[in-house]
């Protein structure tokens, strides 16, 4: 028996390694990371989050060099059965350099937060490594395994991030709460794709596509698959109505991770969902786009209006995370339209980068002000600008940001994704676009809310002693504020990226 | 009409060199307060070189055509180019944004309104300026839609940092108003995108296009467009955010506002709207005009209402913009030249009479006009400026007010022939009946201040002083009359008015042609 077993032929997958490398680079650096901290002294923990930062900057080196030789796809792992199911493409590539420059912001982030609490601190570099190496991976995945395991590899590390402030009730409730939902919604996906696998016959994607309507008719088979994977990543997201984990888990995490999980963890959810519906579902759409329009308009509206409730700034920003993934979602319901995909795809891959650099860049300026005011109140920035300007106006740039205020980054993202649902031209479309429209107004008022307190309120206690802000926060300010102007000033510079051909031509749709 | 590309970087060069300037200034801690001064002033002074030099390389015979013309690819995912360029129509405004922001940097060497931090100040007005100038060179609908949004922070901080009491109701209401503007105008942009074949934003090209677009999508687009614009001119009913910006907005604001960020809205009627949908245009001219002769009643009786300063003149826009519509909606070549000599009239006299009230708010600590009185007896000087800007604004002939609105007027007698001529002609008279009104509030205005005895309240310790008990009365102490650096950054504007109102064919001569092509189409 276990003869027989052995006799099979097994011929050795064909490796591409420099397509594999930033992987290689971050699964060896975490292993270095874990081992350097067993051995140093208590004094030099901050040698860990050095480490970890190179290990994010050494890992981005092999993605630069990969866009740059060319814009073929490339199959790290290919073999029999394996080419197509982990791909590098333009589309990859870019979210790969989105993820690893967002997880290098969350170190420096990082490194004067954790060190001062003065535990565990190897621990938790090895554990945003390994976060962000799933990441990295759920980039390149184009198969239901890979993306499942690329999605467990992502979570269960940010599940025990969450629950780092260990001593504090609020800590253990986010971690809790972060990992029950987050195990539900990994279940129910994984359903919807043991009935899509049951249906289909494979689990490549690509694959996928075709069977789906392969024989004629869609049954309701398919359409709960399909449906049951959209719910699993709406958790994941954060979308409304499965997003009321959001707020408790973000204000109870560790700030820094709780800029990762609004940022980096939310973005690798659009990752998986964006790769699943335009290559898996490009024939589905009967099903998803009913789903993805509910969706994003109750995240925008519903989002909103809590988030104009909040008095707490890391909830208002829970909240306004959770609108601005109504935005990201809204371009995908008209991803099925000819002719829309196209504007549809680039407008997600836009919005996911420049509303990664505006949120760390939000939260860089919350971690820094926190460090003076010990107060998470939005009444606590009053008189900012006063007494900290820097931090004042780097807040502003932001929030202007988030509220689409040209020049900044994010006129450009809010301005592609309603191109992409107004060049639809369908009736979904132009709802979509109105509901959105609204938004933008309601949302412009509670940001311009923390824009009054910076500018025009009085310093609440009096205390308007200067803020000291350390160097790795200023060094992710500079990174973040630079990049949200730049992108807003010269959008082509990520706008050429996530050609539609790219993603799908290559995999023979 | 083949654009000219000859010295393309100026136009570039002059709307980003007050961005170098903003660079250096952050890098320079707050207290070098002078060093600020310094850097904001040789920057807006450096800009106007520039401006200078455009006017100088600026090709008069050839005005009908946009010059130095840039267009290069921008943001080629959605076919919006860095497309600039200036013609007869832009260049006045282009021109006066440039001086008035070194007039008033030079206002602001001794005025930076409390809570002071000349830094944030100077650099948010030279962020302004980029925004204000680039809004004129624009020839794209999204680079004109991205300089225009960059006015509104600046000036939200503006108001709301520097402003008066009320200052941040009224810097919310700024705010949203614009806001909502813009987001109508941007949907109208978009959908004109759309309907031309989702080939480009470029305004040229749009001009050749939108005339194919079907009229009744045509009316809707330019509902969008119009309401926008309306909002920043502002149009009656659109109006109720200017009065308490204005109000509360320190002088240096309410100047650059007047003088230069309410004509953003009417440019973009005559750059935009008008000749990129001239079939909607005229569907909409009666409802244009109707409302600008509202705005120019209703503006008035608003002023013969008021009892503050500030707040007269911020009416006193209300109605003048009215007469820049009225000339637009005419659709005819003296309409739109009226209403583009017009807003640079308004930006001279204005811009003066808020500077005027600027400075009587520092000496006096209020312009409640109850309380002011015989300001030609305590200020000579200043009492004489204050009355010929008020000629000037009332339209008296030999000075720059006169030739805003009486050929607007004029041309309101024969509108373009698509045009109800008796809808027109009434609105002539009605218009006419605004001039009066506006000499009364005007003339009232300056009887109550300017005449007469002063006011006990700031002489009354007069006396006090002669026994030696100085010192114990703040106002006294900064009745002062008109002092340098006011004559330096007043005299330009002056002057200004004056050549404008002897010599207005100065103005006429640059922009004729460029109207005379835009109203071709209304003529064929």
């Amino acid at each position: 028996m276990i003869a027989s077993l052995l006799a099979v032929d097994f011929t050795a997958p064909t490796v591409d390694y420099h397509a594999l490398a930033p992987e290689i680079v971050l699964a060896a650096g975490l292993c270095i990371v874990l081992l350097v901290d067993l051995f140093v002294d208590e004094r030099q923990r901050w040698i860990t989050s050095t480490l970890a930062g190179f290990t994010l900057l050494g890992a981005l080196i092999p993605v630069v060099t990969l866009a740059v030789i060319g814009d073929d796809t490339r199959y790290p792992l290919s073999g029999e059965s394996l080419t197509g199911r982990y791909v590098v493409d333009e589309y990859a590539l870019i979210l790969k350099a989105l993820f690893l420059l967002a997880g290098y912001v969350v170190v420096l982030m990082s490194a004067d937060e954790i060190e001062r609490g003065r535990y565990y601190q190897g621990e938790y570099y090895v554990l945003l490594l390994t976060s962000i190496l799933g990441m990295v991976m759920m980039a390149s995945s184009r198969d239901l395994i890979s993306i499942f395991v690329a999605l467990e590899f992502l979570s269960i590390p940010a599940y025990m991030l969450a629950a780092w402030n260990k001593r504090n009730s609020k800590g253990n409730e986010a971690g809790m709460k972060y990992y029950l939902l987050g195990v539900f919604a990994s279940a129910i996906m994984l359903y919807g794709m043991s009935l899509l696998y049951g249906v289909t016959g494979t689990t490549l994607l690509s694959e996928i596509g075709p069977a789906i309507t392969a024989s004629g008719e869609f049954s309701g088979v398919h359409a709960l698959a399909v449906a049951f994977i959209v719910v699993g990543f709406a958790f994941k997201v954060s979308a409304v109505p499965f997003h009321q984990w959001a707020p408790d888990v973000y204000e109870g995490a560790p700030t820094p991770i709780t800029a990762f999980l609004s940022v980096a963890s939310k973005a690798a959810g659009f990752v998986a969902l964006t790769t699943l519906v335009f290559v898996a579902f490009p024939r589905a759409d009967d099903v998803y786009q009913p789903f993805i329009f509910v969706l994003a308009a109750a995240s925008m509206t519903i989002g909103n209006l809590l988030a104009l409730r909040q008095t707490n700034i890391v909830r208002m920003f829970a909240y306004s995370s959770i609108s601005q993934g109504g935005f990201i979602l809204m371009p995908l319901t008209v991803a099925g339209v000819d002719g829309a995909g196209e504007s549809a795809l680039k407008a997600v891959v836009v919005y996911l980068v420049v509303y990664a650099a505006t949120n760390l860049g939000a939260f860089a300026v919350i971690i820094a002000v926190a460090r003076k005011t010990r107060s998470g109140e939005i009444s606590s920035y009053g008189g900012l600008f006063s007494y900290a300007p820097a931090l004042g106006v780097l807040m502003t740039i932001f929030l202007a940001s988030l509220a689409g205020i040209p020049p900044l980054g994010g006129w450009f993202a809010k301005f592609g994704a309603f191109k992409a649902v107004l060049d639809a031209g369908t009736g979904w479309g132009y709802a979509i676009a109105i509901i959105a429209a609204i938004n933008t107004v309601i949302a412009a008022a509670y940001y311009i809310t923390v824009m009054r307190e910076i500018w025009m309120k009085p310093v609440p206690d009096g205390d308007a002693t200067p803020i000291r802000t350390p160097s790795s926060i200023q060094a992710a300010l500079v990174i973040t504020c630079g990049a949200t102007i730049v992108l807003g000033v010269l959008p082509d510079l990520v706008g050429r990226f996530g050609d539609l051909a790219d993603l799908t031509g290559a995999l023979g749709r | 009409m083949d654009p000219i590309s000859d010295q393309n970087w100026l136009l570039s060069l002059g709307t980003f060199l007050p961005l170098a300037g903003v660079l250096v200034m952050l890098l320079i801690p707050k207290k070098e307060e002078l060093l600020h001064k310094q850097i904001a002033l040789v920057t807006a002074l450096g800009t106007l070189g520039v401006g200078i030099a455009t006017l100088a390389a600026f090709d008069y015979d050839q005005s009908a055509r946009l010059q130095f013309f840039v267009d290069t690819e921008w943001i080629s995912v959605i076919n919006s180019g860095y497309t600039v360029g200036l013609d007869g129509i832009s260049l006045p405004m282009y021109f006066l944004s440039m001086v008035i922001t070194v007039l008033v940097m030079i206002y602001s060497w001794n005025h930076i309104p409390s809570p002071g931090n000349p830094k944030a100040f100077l650099i948010l007005m030279l962020v302004l300026q980029t925004g204000m100038a680039g809004t004129f060179i624009a020839q794209d609908l999204i680079l004109f839609f991205v300089f225009f949004e960059v006015v509104l922070l600046p000036m939200y901080f503006m108001i709301g940092v520097w402003g008066g009491e009320q200052r941040q109701y009224a810097s919310l209401k700024f705010f949203l108003y614009t806001m909502f503007g813009s987001a109508l105008m941007l949907v109208a942009f978009l959908a004109l995108y759309y309907k031309t074949g989702a080939e480009s934003f470029s305004i040229p090209y749009l001009i050749t296009e939108g005339i194919n677009i079907d009229k009744d999508v045509a009316m809707w687009i330019f509902a969008g467009m119009f309401i926008g614009f309306a909002v920043k001119v502002p149009m009656f009913p659109f109006h109720t955010w200017l009065p308490d910006a204005h109000t509360q907005a320190p002088t240096q604001g309410s100047v650059i506002l007047a003088a230069i960020l309410l004509k953003l809205g009417t440019y973009g009627f005559i750059r935009i709207a008008i000749p990129v949908l001239p079939q909607a245009a005229v569907e909409w001219a009666p409802v244009i005009g109707v409302l600008a002769v509202i705005g120019i009643i209703y503006g008035a009786l608003g002023c013969l209402a008021q009892t503050d300063m500030k707040r007269l003149i911020a009416f006193s826009s209300v109605a003048h913009m009215g007469f820049v519509m009225l000339g637009i909606s005419t659709l005819t070549e003296m309409g739109i030249n009226a209403a583009l000599f017009g807003m640079v009239a308004h930006g001279l006299i204005t811009g003066m009479l808020f500077f005027c009230a600027g400075s009587i708010k520092e000496r006096y600590h209020t312009l409640e006009i109850k309380r002011l009185s015989g300001l030609l007896v305590q200020m000579p000087k200043l009492g004489w400026i204050l009355g010929f800007c008020a000629m000037a604004s009332l339209g008296l002939p030999g000075l720059a007010g006169f030739w805003g609105e009486f050929p607007a007027i004029l041309s309101a007698y024969q509108p373009a022939p698509q045009l109800d001529v008796t809808l027109f002609r009434t609105l002539m008279v009605i218009a006419a009946l605004g001039t009066v009104l506006a000499a009364a509030y005007l003339l009232w205005l300056y009887q109550r201040t300017a005449f007469g005895e002063p006011n006990p309240e700031f002489t009354g310790h007069g006396h006090a002083h002669s026994v030696g008990a100085a010192g114990n009365d703040e106002h006294h102490d900064d009745l002062h009359d008109v002092n340098v650096y006011e004559w330096v950054a007043w005299t330009p504007l002056l002057i200004a008015i004056v050549v404008f109102g002897v010599y207005p064919q100065l103005m006429f001569d640059v922009m004729d042609p460029a109207v005379t092509e835009l109203v071709k189409v209304f003529h064929q």
